[in-house]
């Protein structure tokens, strides 16, 4: 491998990198508003005794 | 899938370029990339524009997320160019290049959009601060833009369009539309994620304290 293709692949793999880090990001924040979906449905039930 | 046609076509189809190697083929995802963070900016402009005229207060949040997306994006195109600069001129940054340096204060213009915004209370001060700030930055848009026009070109290649049209061969044009499409698409796809993302949570806040 070059050094010019290196430097390619290393571009390539930051963009690689970033959207794989966000997409790991919405999903965190996914699991969490699930978890307080949840939260807040048990407390809304307390609420109304149900 | 159309980044995945996009980058397989620049990483296969398009020629190499005689003078600078296989690094040349960063262009297809650089170039992309910074005119997808500018186009960021200027959608949070306009919605900035929205509030400021109409009263829109949905138009705070699509600023700020538009804003959001768009540093990322920015951030993006100083990597990815620091990158082809490392190959192309032996360093990674030079301050003597205009364009670079206005793209750098651009995003740290509107890095610093962040902290305008949490520095004050949320309501209306705050959306109507936030808004004049990124309706500041517009115009450093078409500054940053042009500059790579207008600058004297010592390091930074010239601009690949001018009124001739591209200067390139048609499939390197091809790849280069494919990928600017495929970039502005993942932007408009993390904007509208990241959007109704912010806008959940303030139902669940508001739900929060209801129950609270």
């Amino acid at each position: 491998m070059s050094t010019g293709e290196k430097y390619l692949a290393a571009a390539y793999l930051v963009l690689f990198a970033a959207v794989l880090l966000y997409v790991v990001l919405i999903a965190l924040k996914v699991t969490r508003i699930e978890r307080e979906l949840t939260e807040l449905a048990r407390l809304a039930k307390e609420r109304t005794g149900g | 899938m159309l980044l995945v046609t996009g980058l397989g076509l620049a990483l296969l189809w398009a020629p190499e370029d005689a003078d600078q190697g296989p690094s040349q083929r960063i262009f297809y995802i650089h170039v992309p990339v910074a005119l997808t963070a500018y186009a960021c900016f200027g959608w949070a402009a306009w919605k900035a524009f929205r509030l400021l005229w109409k009263g829109d207060e949905r138009a705070d949040l699509e600023s700020y997320t538009a804003v959001h997306i768009g540093v990322i994006f920015g951030l993006l195109t100083l990597v990815t160019g620091s990158i082809w600069a490392k190959i192309s001129w032996g360093v990674w940054w030079t301050w003597s290049e205009r364009q670079l340096v206005l793209f750098l204060i651009l995003f740290l213009f509107y890095s610093a959009y962040f902290m305008l915004r949490y520095s004050t209370e949320p309501g209306p001060r705050r959306a109507r601060t936030s808004a004049v700030y990124a309706l500041f930055g517009a115009v450093l848009l078409p500054v940053s833009f042009l500059a790579i026009r207008l600058a004297n070109q010592l390091l930074h290649p010239a601009p690949l369009f001018n009124r001739d049209g591209p200067q390139m061969s048609a499939s390197m044009f091809i790849s280069f539309c494919v990928c600017l499409v495929a970039m502005l698409t993942l932007a408009g796809a993390l904007y509208l994620i990241e959007l109704t993302g912010k806008r959940v949570d303030a139902r669940l806040r508001e739900l929060r304290e209801l129950l609270a």
